[in-house]
């Protein structure tokens, strides 16, 4: 009944550096991510089609502005495609995560949980920045010609990431991974009607639109349009908007998510 | 390493609102042995080793893990501690080797990947994604995630769970190496052959709590009444048998020339009825000491069937 000493497990531990793991971490979350079919579909196919047919379709009016159809259109599919990325499907994949005991598992390797979580942003932000590549040279191809300043875009790009994160996290974190499923579909389609991704804002009875303004991705499609559509400086309006959900969600994310 | 146990656990209360499902555990894991927490369904198993992984807080009583504390010292502890849990903790769409490979880079001087997937015959699924893999595949992935990081102290809850006979003895004799080579393993399971096999020492749990403790020898040996069996010639007065035996003895002619002693066996009363068989002119043939099982113990301890 006594083992063989094989000498090749004999015992030492130790954590590789954290760079190391969390590198390895978001590089294991990114492969997850872009293996994932349904999330594909999510984060590049709906996005694409969006910014094909409502460029080239006249499907809705768009307000007066400089260019053309294209130049209203693809600024808010930028901004969906950081709510695809960023919320609907951290929600989701993080949702499973929790319920199939991953996060729980993790918990249990060297890794901190603050490592595993700067290695979802990184590997959110990896996909993201693959998202606005591919969908601005479809957009270009269609003749987009942004203006504006690239570190404007940039700066609110990050913000919106920031706070679709924040309420993805929030969401994965507190409800059951079916009803975040469900629920984090149902908002990606609601703001994608209502948060001037593709329809105009002034297609809203006045009240409605209040509210819809600040939303974030309202926000982001509005600030990134301004930006690469109006050519105007950092919308220092929307700007706060984003920043305000980022810091309300990411500390009610950190503060009610639960691990298990 | 000056602590006294590898793991410590005293006076463990874990309630989930009101009932208790760990209420006063005590366990006593020595450095380099195989521990195996044996009890029923419910009985605080997976709530005492999960609070020794820091997964739950205890209400009561304490928990030290290498002599550290599993919660308050878990970025010290997560390294030098391998976990299996009882079920999932894989990314669906992760590939089973994948996912080894990337357990293996968060340590320092993890085991060699390649030999441990052939190890525990996981080559042929190295590439399908965890869903796909068949229940014992999981297993067999799991229990390689907890080693892989070559811990001090691994903790396996139920590691041969829905796995079939030559899996779980392939998964026996990794746990042997393991501990040839020092590594202390704490194992729940509700197989009694598991823990006969495996295990230095048995800690049996019922309801929250031990109920016994000892070596596997110990405990079926303790409390536990075993069974002489012997056969004679038909018709042996057996109340003169019994006078020289210990009060609470009892015999029986279970078939002609059949005889069965109940009782304390042990090699007093052997050598008793050996004697008395030659003072009778009898040959006990087929003399046999039937021992019994943890099975019976636990079945004697609590009056109900280990797997209900």
């Amino acid at each position: 009944m006594s083992g063989v000493s094989t000498g090749g497990y004999a015992p030492a531990p130790g954590a590789a550096p954290v760079g190391r793991m969390i590198a390895a971490q978001a590089l294991l979350e990114l492969r997850m991510a872009l293996r994932h079919g349904e999330q594909l579909l999510l984060t590049v196919v709906i996005p694409t089609l969006l910014l094909v047919l409502f460029s080239a379709v006249d499907v809705v009016d768009v307000p007066p502005g400089p260019g053309g159809r294209v130049d209203f259109v693809a600024p808010g599919v930028l901004a969906l495609a950081v709510l695809s990325t960023a919320f609907t499907g951290q929600a989701i994949a993080t949702g499973f995560e929790r319920r199939y005991g991953v996060l729980k598992r993790l918990g249990a390797t060297p890794l901190p949980r603050w490592g595993l979580m700067t290695a979802k942003t990184a590997a959110v932000v990896g996909v993201i920045v693959l998202q606005v590549v591919l969908l601005g040279a479809v957009a270009l191809a269609l003749g987009w010609a942004p203006r504006g300043d690239p570190l404007a875009v940039a700066l609110l790009l990050l913000l919106g990431t920031a706070a679709c994160s924040g309420l993805g996290l929030l969401m994965a974190g507190t409800l059951r991974a079916e009803a975040t499923l469900a629920a984090a579909n149902l908002v990606f389609v609601l703001l994608l009607l209502g948060g001037g991704v593709v329809v105009p804002l002034e297609r809203f009875p006045d009240a409605v639109r209040g509210v819809l303004e600040v939303l974030p991705v309202t926000a982001l499609s509005d600030g990134l349009r301004a930006v690469l559509q109006g050519g105007a400086g950092v919308p220092w309006g929307e700007a706060g908007v984003l920043a305000a959900w980022a810091a309300l969600a990411l500390a009610a994310a950190a503060r009610f998510f639960r691990w298990e | 390493m000056h602590e006294k146990a590898a793991v410590e656990v005293a006076g463990l209360v874990k309630r989930y609102g009101r009932t208790a499902a760990v209420d006063g555990l005590d366990l006593t894991v020595g450095h380099g042995s195989v521990t195996a927490v044996l009890g029923p369904n419910g009985a605080g198993k997976t709530t005492t080793v999960e609070t020794c992984e820091g997964y739950r807080r205890p209400d009561d009583g304490t928990v030290r893990v290498l002599g550290l504390d599993p919660r308050a010292d878990a970025a010290a502890l997560r390294p030098r501690v391998g976990v299996m849990l009882q079920s999932g903790g894989v990314y669906p769409g992760v590939r089973a080797e994948e996912m080894l490979r990337h357990v293996a880079r968060l340590h320092a001087h993890p085991l060699d990947v390649g030999a441990l997937v052939e190890r525990l015959g996981l080559g042929a699924c190295g590439r399908t994604p965890y869903r796909r893999l068949s229940g014992g595949q999981q297993r067999r992935l799991a229990l390689a995630l907890a080693v892989v990081g070559r811990p001090e102290v691994v903790f396996l809850d139920e590691p041969t769970a829905g796995l079939d006979v030559q899996a779980r003895r392939a998964t026996w004799e990794l746990v042997r190496e393991l501990r040839a080579d020092g590594v202390t393993c704490v194992l729940t399971t509700h197989f009694m052959d598991e823990a006969e096999e495996l295990a230095d020492a048995v800690a049996i749990v019922d309801a929250g709590r031990v109920i016994a403790r000892g070596t596997p020898d110990e405990l079926c040996r303790g409390g536990a009444e075993n069974s002489l069996r012997f056969t004679g010639r038909p018709g042996l007065d057996l109340d003169s048998l019994l006078k020289a035996l210990p009060p609470r003895t009892t015999a029986a002619e279970v078939a002609p020339g059949a005889y069965r002693l109940h009782g304390t066996v042990d090699p007093q009363l052997i050598a008793t009825v050996t004697s008395w068989c030659a003072q009778n002119g009898v040959l006990p043939d087929r003399i046999a000491v039937e021992r019994h099982t943890l099975e019976d113990v636990f079945l004697e301890l609590t009056g109900k069937e280990l797997r209900s």
